[in-house]
Formats: structure tokens, sequence, C-alpha cells
């Protein structure tokens, strides 16, 4: 196996199998834990065309076919949920993607490697944090009793209302993001800057290209194949938008405003125990997901890149 | 062919060694490259102490007012931002509250155990697919692949963890999540890049498959294991929603993200003040400076790993990172 394979016979699968049992053997323990749970669910997504009832189970539920996506298209409270997950992704889309790349070019030119590596420990940190602890940090910050508010106060010029108010609650969101992950999502950038080969820098130095010009001409070109992969992804996700923030805050501002597909499944399928009707909205939510994946990466194919996957 | 398979074409140490001699050549300015100008000089400064301040700030006042008096949270009327009065009292007071010592012992307990576990499917199912020949590893890989486009949703989830008896159990908090596809095949990534010489020398050594990941991968790659292991570390310690849905109401059960959730983002009053449970309305808040230190003491743990394996993200993610 380690050896050349050239020229040699092709061996029948069960002596390829005794060979290798040990490691097919390692996978089980993997394979199993994502049959369980992730492969058995799929099953479930059939109590979508359920009314299910938790006491008789997926067997014995009584099948009522389209009725619960016909009930989740005429539900005033699905479609407000749809519209604020396009809203809430689109603001994200917008104001968060260009940011790592920008920060990235900015690392990137910094000379000194200590400073670079320390900057970078900083700012990759608040990845790690949960939301609970992300949000606390901003509320702690700006909310009602927070230190900014603290600060207007004192010196009386009045409270300013940021953590509660709903007008404003794209932009809040969109800046918790930003503070917690756009450090982590430099590393993608930063990687494929090393990658570009510096002759070429040098080269168009040469010939007279300044910085702008080099920037236009060699950066942003190395970097387009990354940046067509995350705007991929992004897209990919587009009515994922962070979950657990939006559940945490959902009371501060009100379910009109951050009620998206998520929690839509969670607070209307789990909360009230109307399982089939939570089903019903994700799985709903999963198929527009793999359309938006799969045009998302047609677009970039059609752009002469490679996305997710190779034609 | 999703990316991440991709990574198998360039091998890993060769990419971060040719990174890495880059980076060494880059320290000093180019001769090509003009001299900064002052203005932008400035402009980056700023940038950057900026990013910097954004995060370390709110860290700060948040440490401070944990380890501040109540008369210098009085003074300060709220947040300490400059030291005044420093104290332990608040630390005290929280780890007598047997509310958040149990909840720490249990953060732990599932952090522990459930890396434990993650990691021993993980590496062994990275390795069982890491040679690119073997018998059915395509198969598995479609099939862990699928998994990373497909799932059943909440929902689903949700009734097969129940279904099984999960409900207000602990491993309804580690067993589900256990598995990270994109995780595995980073490992994977990295095992198959493994000098072949090495396996086959422990081959000839008469080691079997156990044997040779046990004593030849495992200790060659050890930055990627750490890595991966901060990863699920974090994502255990920060398990919130799970919580939420499978033991919302046993309080005597919740890990710290949830005390920190209960009693510090809702107010609902420290159980040491007062009998708060579940839905108990801002019956009385517990003192500004003993809700920071539950913050802190959510960061901490964090704080004593991220060090060891934080430098390790440069060299060892940067293939894997792509889907990060």
């Amino acid at each position: 196996m380690t050896t050349t394979s050239v020229g040699r016979p092709r061996l029948s699968w069960l002596v390829r199998l005794r060979r290798d049992r040990s490691l097919l053997l390692m996978t089980v323990p993997a394979v199993a834990l994502l049959v369980v749970f992730n492969y058995v669910p799929l099953f479930g997504l059939l109590t979508a065309f359920q009314d299910y009832d938790p006491l008789v189970g997926v067997w014995h539920s009584d099948w009522v076919g389209l009725d619960q996506f016909r009930q989740l298209l005429g539900d005033p409270l699905f479609w407000e949920s749809t519209v604020n997950t396009l809203y809430l992704s689109f603001v994200q889309l917008v104001l968060f993607f260009p940011i790592p790349i920008a920060l990235a070019l900015l690392l990137n030119s910094v000379l000194s490697e200590r400073l670079r590596n320390f900057v970078q420990s900083v700012v990759y940190l608040p990845h790690f944090f949960s939301w609970v602890l992300a949000i606390t940090v901003f509320q702690q910050m700006l909310g009602g009793a927070g230190v900014l508010n603290q600060f207007l106060r004192t010196h009386d010029i009045g409270t300013w209302d940021i953590m509660t108010n709903p007008h404003t609650f794209a932009l809040l969101v969109t800046s918790q993001a930003i503070w917690k992950e756009a450090g982590w999502s430099i590393i993608v950038f930063l990687a494929a800057l090393a990658a570009i080969n510096t002759d070429l820098y040098e080269a168009a130095a040469a010939d007279g290209a300044g910085r702008w010009r080099r920037l236009w001409h060699i950066t942003l070109p190395g970097l387009r194949g990354v940046i067509v992969l995350m705007l991929v992804l992004r897209l990919g996700n587009a009515l994922s938008v962070g979950f657990e923030q939006f559940l945490i805050q959902r009371d501060a501002v009100g379910h009109d405003t951050a009620d998206v597909l998520d929690t839509f499944s969670f607070y209307y399928g789990i909360a009230t125990g109307n399982y089939s009707y939570g089903a019903a909205a994700g799985l709903f939510k999963s198929i527009i997901s793999l359309l938006l994946i799969w045009g998302a990466n047609r677009l970039a194919h059609a752009f002469g890149e490679d996305g997710l996957y190779r034609r | 062919m999703t990316n991440a398979l991709t990574i198998d074409r360039a091998p890993a140490a060769a990419a971060t060694s040719r990174a890495a001699s880059r980076r060494a050549r880059r320290t000093a300015r180019p001769t090509w490259e003009e001299p900064p100008t002052p203005a932008g000089q400035a402009a980056k400064g700023l940038t950057l102490a900026g990013m910097l301040a954004v995060i370390l700030v709110p860290l700060w006042i948040i440490v401070v007012t944990s380890l501040s008096d109540p008369g210098a949270v009085n003074r300060a009327g709220g947040l300490v931002i400059w030291p005044d009065g420093l104290t332990l009292e608040a630390y005290r007071e929280m780890l007598g509250d047997s509310t958040v010592r149990t909840s720490l012992l249990v953060s732990l307990g599932i952090t522990l155990v459930g890396t434990a576990v993650s990691m021993v499917v993980s590496v062994l199912c990275a390795y069982g697919l890491s040679r690119s020949r073997s018998f059915g590893h395509r198969f598995v890989l479609v099939l862990l692949i699928v998994t990373m486009f497909v799932n059943g949703g909440l929902i689903p989830t949700f009734l097969v963890v129940t279904g099984l008896g999960g409900y207000d159990q602990w491993w309804a908090l580690i067993l589900p999540s256990a598995v990270s596809v994109f995780n595995i095949l980073v490992l994977r990534s990295f095992y198959s890049s493994t000098s072949v010489d090495l396996i086959d020398a422990a081959r000839i050594d008469g080691a079997g498959e156990w044997r040779t990941l046990w004593s030849v991968v495992l200790p060659t790659s050890r930055a990627v294991t750490a890595v991966i292991a901060l990863f699920y570390a974090v994502g255990y310690w920060n398990s919130f929603f799970n919580v939420m849905l499978y033991m919302p109401t046993d309080s005597a059960k919740w890990p710290l993200q949830y005390v920190l959730y209960t009693y510090v983002n809702r107010g609902n009053g420290l159980p040491g003040s007062v009998n708060a449970g579940f839905g108990t309305t801002h019956a009385q808040t517990a003192p500004l400076s003993l809700q920071m230190a539950v913050v802190v003491l959510t960061l901490v743990p964090l704080l004593i790993v991220y060090p060891f394996v934080q430098k390790h993200f440069r060299t060892g993610v940067l293939t894997g990172a792509i889907k990060g």
C-alpha cells in the first residue's frame, strides 16, 4: 500500500477489508454518533408532514400531508421571522464582511512580528467567548446601567438607549458579531496573504506601480479565491444568523424585531409543544439554505472560482 | 469535493514552513517598498490601538469592578474603571454560594468529559480515514460530509435526544454535539501528511495501526491536537442553548454559562441573596461586584489555556481555518 501501486494487481475487496479492518473499526464510534444524532433526526423530519403527538410517537401520529406548510405560509409571525432573518443577514453581510479583509491587510503591513502576534492573540480571543458572555459585556458597557450611560448621566447629557431599542437592533447585533468574530475571521485572509508571491510586488514596484496599484493588481487578485469562498459560505448560511445571540436578546427588544427562523422553530415548535409546526419551519429553512448554497456556488463558478466544490 | 478535502493537495508542513520563511523575510521592510507617510502611520497606529482597546477595555472594567468593594462601586455610580479599594470579597461570597460552586463543577466536568470523548472519537475517525487507498474510507467520508450540509434541524434532533431519555441528563449536553465533522477533516488532513516513511518504519518494526497512531502519528501532530482539543473544550464550556433545551428547570444541574445567563444577563438575583429560580423576576439583584465576579469566573479557564494553544493557531489551523 505504501510502495508504488503501479503495476500491482488490484486486490479483491475481501483482502482489502481484512487489511484495513482496524482503520474501519476506528471510524465506528464517530459514525455511530453521527447516525444517531444526525441521520436518525433526518428521518424525524417526517414529523413535518404529521400532526405529531409525543405520546404515540412518529409511528402512530396522524399524517396531514402539507397542512403544516400551508399553515406556515399563512402565519404572519413566520413571515416576520423570515423578513427579519433576511434583513439581519443582509446588514451583517454589508457591514461585517469587508472588515476582516481590511484588518488582515492592515495587520499584514505591520512590520514588527511581535506586535503582529500580540494583536492577533488579542483579536482572536472574543471568538472563544460564549454569546452569553459577549452580550453581558455589551450590556455592561452600553446598557442602561452600563459604563456609557453612567458617563452620560454624570455629565447630564441624558441617556442613550442602545441595548433595548428595536430600531437600531440590526446595528447592535452586527456590531456584536463584529466584536466577537471579525478578529477570528482575519485568520483565513492572513493565510491567503502569506501565500502571495512577494516577487510579484518587487517586480511591480520596479515597474513603477505605487502602493495602491499593487494593492489593486496583486493583493486583491491574490485574495479573490478566499473572498469568493467566504462569500459563498456566508450566503449559504444567510438563513442562520446568530441563533443564541437573538435568543438571549429577544426579550429586550421584543419578538417582532428579534425573531429569526431558528428562534421561530424554537418558540413556536418546542416551547409550545407544537413539534410538527416547528419541524416544518425547520425543513423549509433547510431546503432554502441548500438552494442558496447551490446558487452561490454556481455564481462562484460563473466568476471562474472554485467556490465550495469544483465543477 | 469540499474545500476541506482539497487541503490534502498541499501538505501542511510544507505550506507552513513556506509561510514561516516568508514571514521571516517580511520582518524587515522590503527595499522596494516606499517608506510610510506619517499620516498613514498614525492612521494605522490608531486603528490597531482601537482594535485592542475595544476588546481589552471592557474586560479590564469587568475585572476591576469584580475586585472592588461596595464603596468603590457606589462612588463610581456603577462599574469601576479605575481601581479604588480592591478586595476579594466578591469572589469569597461567590464561591461560598452553592449554586455557583455546583455550576462551576458541572461546567468543568462536562468540559473535561466531553472533550475527552470528542477527542478520542475524532482522532480515531480521522486516522481511520487518513489513508487514501484504504477500504471503504471514501464511503465513510461521504457519510460524514453530508451531515455538514444536511441535518434534521432543531426539532427532530430534540425529539431523538428526548426519545432516548436525554431530558435532564448530562449526556444530552455532550453526545449530540460530540462529533464535529469539520474538526475531523482538519485532523485527517494533518494525519494524511504524516510522512509515509515514518509509518512504514513503524510497520516494519511490527506496529499495528493502533500502535502507529499512538506512538508515531499523535506525537508528530501535537499542535493540531491541542488546537482541536481547545475548539471542542470551548464548545462544551460555552454550551448554553443545549441546557435551555434539555435541562431548563433543574438549577442544581446548570453549568456556569446558564447561571451567568440567569443571574447576570436576566438580572434575576443571585441565589445567595434570594431564592431565585428561573422566572423569578428581579427579586433582588446581586451586588454588581458579585455579578462581575461570575463573569470573570467564566473567563478564567479560557485565559489559562489560551496562551498555550494560541501560538499554534498560525501554524496549526491555517490550512483548516477556511471554514472556521
